[in-house]
């Protein structure tokens, strides 16, 4: 790791700069005596020295260590044979894996042939050659711009206005990041999925009826043509889903319902915290869960009732996520429901309705939009939940409403299409990403309409 | 002439017919909202319950005493010790011998096979490590506690039946009498085991360990630290202190509200095209998983840290400025100070969401069966939650144990850090 060595170095150098910044606007003033001589603190005036040194040679670094690689793999390619270069950019990538293999010392797949070797020795020397180089400009970069901030020290110099503009540029920068990982996510699945709708019409895909996204290997293989129609995977979603909201909806809401109208201070401050636990368990937790205890347990009751239950039924993945969302309904429903006007309540009560009939007949309406809202939440949490299917759930897409049956889901499928290796030229990996446009949009439109409902509904009381 | 009293039906009447219909229901609506909280906490418990009922036992794991001979002609015929012949020799053969003179009466290649199947391969690679750190134990003899195999040890535990007819268990009569004897002499015994601990992944139950996928989280929570914690207080600090309200903030305002609700896969999916294929980092790296993950604690980390900066009273603000600080000296000397201890309860929160999380970091390829135990960030290396989803999907019955184990300590850590919050929060919570 000789890119932290260099890090450290620079960091090195830029407290040197603070120093000398430092000392440098007290010598000029005639020592400490003259600090009031100077526009800003010494310290600022350290500051701005040390930021002259780094932050140049720190942006180039991160320039030329992103850049580095795909120009040497360049020059790696551009000093190959012609007949290897002339190979399929899938192909080519392969052989450019066993160079860097071969250059580092590790396990190559296939012969080594002569030619290799001497793209692997090419490659090292680039690599040695970028890193020197790297080192040298970063250096004297760094050297060059602490002589330049250094030189700018003087009494008058407004160094702390300088410094802090620097500082609001970085904080505007980090703000940034929101929007550029929103951009990111985009672009990136937007991208993939137009390169798989060239090969896949979108109405094939949004209407279809059949998922099987093995693609044949032969021409003439039987039953692997391919299909991408996304609607089982999608009926398959909502079953779940659906299960899930039937478990977390009643048990959720009543017991927010319980906890914030009738249960005592001290039973509340115990159950609370205690349901909380449920929403910090990792999901991973939750499918080990329906995998190994809540499927074979209806698996084994169904077939005592002679009822023929997969052992991947929708039915256990459904219950254990209803299980999960349990404490996302029951918080945000007790938001609601103490947002209430205590003066609502109390007029209900005065004019004598028992304490069930003020909440069924006044609380529960007043904070039906917040609850919808919250719901709705849950709802596009459960379709992007993605460790209990997978764990749970089956892999082949049936097209059915029975929850003991085992079905399919959007976030399985993302999943099974793209661990492992893959290529990124086949449907079959370009299909996962517009599994994740599609996704990525419905939990979004679920998001802003959930949240809209439950702002307007906030103002409707403040 | 008065009208007969019958016929005037008072409110109150009215009332008391259908009160106790009322009660009732009253009683009944809260026994339902009683029976909800405690079908919660029941759910709770059951889980618990269910993972430590199956995972305890994995803290131990069944060793088998035996008397080894460290044959010269078996580990170093040339007598040189030279390291290289020490580490090739076949330390098998010595604990087949020994097991062969614990039973002579075994003959036949496949009870041979049977007898010399109770003892874990991982036998060999500790008499292997003894002897490589002290090559004066050649020609001499040991009585060593070693490890038993998988099925020995699910048998030892219990957790298989001893009356189940032959052919439906896993363990065959003949040796179930060889262990049955190995408990009457004591030379079978539950010992804690601090492999499960330290150790790396492996195929063999009885050698898998979560150390390696301990460290891996280790160094992504590292990465996803270090990048997320100054980048959500500094986009906190912006919005809060220094933003203009406009068109820009509002945007930004919005795409982290939004961020929060993107399901986590989908950040597997920005960090598979954007960090592994255009960038070209490696695969399986803690570093990549770190700024997937940082991605996805970002919004956690801004939103508490935004609350925690509300929650400092303008007085504070209005002080400084009047003396004549400016406006970032108030933030950075006054207002941030008194704001750290809420952005620290967000970030440990965070963290443990970002600790539990695995569906991103399969995108990412930290799925690979990987024995080292990583040396930095760019080490291909796996995590805990990913380490139990794959022993999770392993068919052996004694990965079950390791699995609810290996939960076991993720939920220890999970615990741990939001202990830690809730103490900071206690410990310095202000009101103003």
């Amino acid at each position: 790791m000789s890119n932290t060595l260099l890090i450290l170095i620079l960091l090195g150098l830029m407290a040197l700069a603070y120093r000398l910044g430092m000392r440098r606007s007290q010598r000029l003033v005639g020592g400490p005596g003259g600090v009031r001589d100077l526009h800003s603190l010494p310290s600022y005036y350290g500051f701005f020295t040390a930021i002259w040194c780094g932050l140049p040679a720190l942006l180039v670094l991160f320039l030329w260590v992103s850049l580095q690689s795909g120009v040497i793999r360049d020059l790696v390619i551009a000093d190959l044979p012609e007949a290897v270069r002339a190979l399929p950019p899938a192909q080519l990538g392969l052989v450019i894996n066993d160079i860097q293999n071969l250059a580092q010392g590790n396990i190559v797949s296939g012969e080594v042939s002569l030619e290799m070797e001497r793209a692997a020795a090419h490659y090292q020397r680039l690599r040695q050659t970028s890193f020197a180089a790297s080192v040298v400009v970063v250096l004297s970069l760094a050297l060059l711009g602490l002589s330049v901030g250094w030189r700018l020290v003087s009494p008058t110099f407004r160094a702390r206005n300088r410094v802090e503009s620097v500082i609001k540029w970085l904080l505007v920068g980090c703000s940034t990041i929101a929007i550029f990982t929103t951009l990111g996510i985009v672009l990136s699945v937007l991208f993939e999925s137009i390169r798989f709708f060239e090969m896949v019409p979108i109405g094939e895909f949004l209407f279809g009826l059949d998922w099987s996204p093995q693609m044949a290997i032969r021409e003439d293989q039987v039953g692997s043509s391919g299909a991408f129609g996304v609607i089982p995977l999608f009926a398959g979603t909502l079953l779940i889903a659906l299960i899930a909201m039937l478990v977390a909806v009643p048990i959720g809401l009543m017991s927010a319902i319980y906890l914030s109208e009738y249960a005592g201070a001290r039973f509340r401050a115990w159950a609370k915290p205690l349901l909380e636990i449920l929403a910090g368990i990792p999901t991973v937790v939750y499918g080990f869960f329906a995998a190994l205890t809540v499927a074979p347990f209806i698996r084994d009751n169904g077939a005592l009732l002679g009822l023929d239950v997969s052992s991947e039924s929708a039915l256990a993945a459904g219950l254990v996520m209803g299980i999960m969302i349990i404490p996302f309904i029951s918080s945000l429903s007790d938001d609601v429901i103490n947002a209430v006007p205590q003066s609502m309540r109390d007029a209900s009560l005065g004019i004598g309705a028992t304490h069930s009939e003020t909440v069924r007949k006044v609380i529960l309406p007043a904070a039906l939009p917040g609850i919808v809202g919250g719901i709705l939440l849950a709802v596009s949490r459960a379709i992007g939940e993605t460790m209990i299917v997978v764990m749970a759930a089956g892999l082949s897409a049936n097209l059915t409403a029975n929850p003991l049956q085992s079905v399919t889901t959007v976030t399985v499928q993302i999943v099974t299409l793209l661990v492992g290796d893959q290529e990124f030229d086949s449907p079959k990996t370009l299909a996962a990403f517009a599994l994740g446009l599609l996704l990525f949009l419905i939990t979004l439109v679920l998001n802003v309409v959930a949240l809209h409902v439950v702002r307007k509904y906030r103002e409707a009381y403040e | 002439m008065n009208k007969p009293a019958v016929d005037q039906i008072r409110t109150i009447d009215r009332v008391n017919a259908t009160l106790k219909q009322r009660y009732n229901r009253e009683r009944r609506f809260r026994r339902f909202g009683l029976a909800a909280v405690i079908l919660g906490l029941l759910f709770v418990a059951l889980m618990f319950l269910n993972i430590i009922s199956h995972g305890y036992s994995a803290f131990y794991q069944t060793r088998i005493l035996l008397d080894i001979e460290y044959r010269q002609e078996v580990i170093d015929p040339a007598g040189a010790r030279d390291p290289a012949t020490l580490s090739a020799a076949d330390y098998a053969a010595l604990v087949k011998t020994a097991l062969r003179t614990l039973y002579p009466e075994v003959k036949g290649r496949g009870e041979k096979r049977e007898l010399y199947g109770m003892v874990s391969s991982g036998a060999a690679l500790v008499l292997r490590q003894r002897v490589m750190s002290d090559p004066e134990l050649i020609g001499s003899r040991q009585t060593l506690w070693l490890p038993a195999d998988d099925d020995i040890d699910m048998l030892v535990k219990g957790r298989i039946d001893r009356n189940a007819p032959e052919s439906e268990r896993r363990i065959k009569n003949r040796v179930l009498a060889w262990v049955e004897q190995l408990e009457a002499r004591g030379a079978i015994e539950k010992q804690f085991n601090l492999g499960f601990l330290t150790g790396g992944d492996s195929r063999e139950p009885e050698l898998a360990g979560i150390g390696g996928a301990v460290m891996g989280s280790l160094y992504t929570l590292i990465v996803t630290l270090l990048l997320s914690f100054p980048i959500g207080v500094a986009t906190a600090l912006y919005l809060e202190e220094f933003a203009p309200r406009n068109r820009w903030t509002d945007l930004v305002e919005v795409n982290i509200n939004n961020l929060a609700a993107v399901p986590s896969i989908v950040f597997g999916l920005l960090g598979l095209a954007v960090f592994i294929n255009f960038f070209g980092l490696p695969r399986s790296a803690p570093l990549v998983g770190g700024m997937v993950l940082t991605l996805m604690t970002l919004p956690t980390i801004i939103i508490a840290s935004r609350a925690a900066l509300k929650a400092v009273p303008p007085s504070i603000r209005e002080a400084a400025l009047g003396i004549g600080a400016s406006r970032t000296q108030t933030v950075f000397h006054h207002v941030l100070p008194l704001a750290m201890p809420g952005m620290l309860t967000g970030t440990i929160i965070g963290m443990a969401q970002a600790l539990g999380e695995t569906a991103p970091l399969l995108m990412i390829g930290m799925v690979a069966f990987i024995v080292d135990i990583p040396g930095g960030a760019m080490d291909p290396a796996t995590v805990l939650p990913v380490q139990i989803f794959l022993w999770a999907d392993s068919p052996e019955r004694a990965f079950m144990e390791k699995t609810s184990a290996a939960i076991m300590v993720l939920l220890g850590f999970l615990i741990l850090m939001n202990v830690i919050a809730v103490i900071l929060r206690k410990r310095f919570e202000r009101r103003w």
